[in-house]
């Protein structure tokens, strides 16, 4: 186990700030394994940018990468998500 | 609800440090005035982004520790050696200095001090911080939900929070220690890490239901999520909050 993962509590002030919701109680399903977990529980990685990783079968469910004023973000390892509106 | 009266933009703003409490050798409670501040609910982070004088910014996310009150915001941070930005605000940071935070943020971690469920806390180290936010919000609510927190330290000098949690103890609060690396002499409480032995004398059982958090090193959580899980405690009851070395 890698000492330097976190989980997605770490990282809820950058996904609010780019999907402008609460998101760590949101639920993704792994694009790869179709488990359901929500996102304050997935694994996540930071180096560069920012990776979220299932924790069921390690798939890359999302990337971000902050430059400069831009934030640029990969879901392609994420087959659905559900946000709460209220 | 104080987590979704901010949707939309997140924003930057300035607060001030009004004290600075020394907790132990390398544990600090930095307190600060935030106009404005809508409120949080326990377990919820703060962002804090430091900008060098070459436009270098940092980020971190930081437990709020205290219980909410006004504008008052009180963060506990350990300082890591190679950090980035925790040797700043242990270190550097005085009354009367502002730095740049954002929040609050996150809605997984968080107890509500109206549930009704018992309540199991699991500490390592500084992961005790968003337990004491907890802690602190239960005694102020006045509310009687058995709650128990078992809280892995290093030696009695780095118990963070000591007096303060033997005060609130009582009137169905139960703190139980471990200490791993040393221990004072006569002392009769646990003395290594946590594990399903201890886990299994300490926790409600299973049937009770407990809502369980656990917040530490990543090896910490994981190891007392799992033995939580075979002691029939069911997965979904179990909030983990992680952190690393790359959270300085």
């Amino acid at each position: 186990m890698d000492p330097h993962m976190l989980d997605g509590n770490a990282v809820a002030g950058l996904l609010q700030e780019v999907f402008a919701a609460e998101m760590t109680t949101a639920i993704g399903r792994c694009g790869n394994c179709g488990a359901t977990e929500a996102i304050g529980a997935v694994r996540v990685f930071r180096g560069a940018g920012v990776v979220l990783r299932c924790p069921h079968c390690d798939n890359a469910l999302a990337i971000l990468v902050m430059r400069g004023d831009d934030i640029w973000i990969s879901l392609s390892g994420v087959r659905g998500l559900t946000i709460s509106r209220s | 609800m104080a987590g979704t009266a901010l949707l939309g933009r997140l924003t930057w703003q300035l607060a001030e440090v009004v004290d600075v409490v020394a907790e132990t050798p390398r544990v600090k409670t930095v307190v600060f005035d935030v106009p404005g501040w809508p409120g949080h609910r326990p377990g919820q982070h703060v962002d804090v982004r430091l900008t060098a004088e070459d436009g270098y910014q940092a980020e971190r996310s930081y437990s709020v520790a205290s219980a909410p009150d006004g504008t008052r915001v009180e963060l506990t941070v350990e300082r890591l050696d190679d950090g980035e930005v925790s040797p700043y605000l242990t270190d550097e940071l005085r009354t009367g200095d502002r730095i740049e935070l954002r929040g609050p943020v996150g809605g997984y971690f968080v107890w509500e001090p109206s549930a009704a469920r018992p309540v199991l806390l699991v500490g390592g180290g500084s992961g005790v911080v968003p337990l004491m936010a907890m802690i602190r919000a239960r005694a102020a609510a006045l509310s009687d939900v058995e709650m128990r927190l078992l809280f892995s330290s290093r030696s009695w000098d780095e118990v963070i929070y000591r007096d303060e949690l033997e005060r609130l103890s009582g009137g169905g609060l139960t703190v139980v220690h471990t200490l791993t690396r040393s221990q004072p002499p006569g002392w009769t409480g646990y003395a290594r890490r946590v594990d399903a032995e201890m886990l299994g004398d300490v926790s409600p059982r299973p049937e009770e239901r407990a809502t369980i958090y656990s917040c530490g090193p990543t090896p910490f959580v994981e190891t007392v999520a799992e033995a939580l899980v075979q002691l029939g405690h069911e997965p979904h009851l179990i909030k983990t909050e992680r952190f690393g070395p790359t959270g300085g």
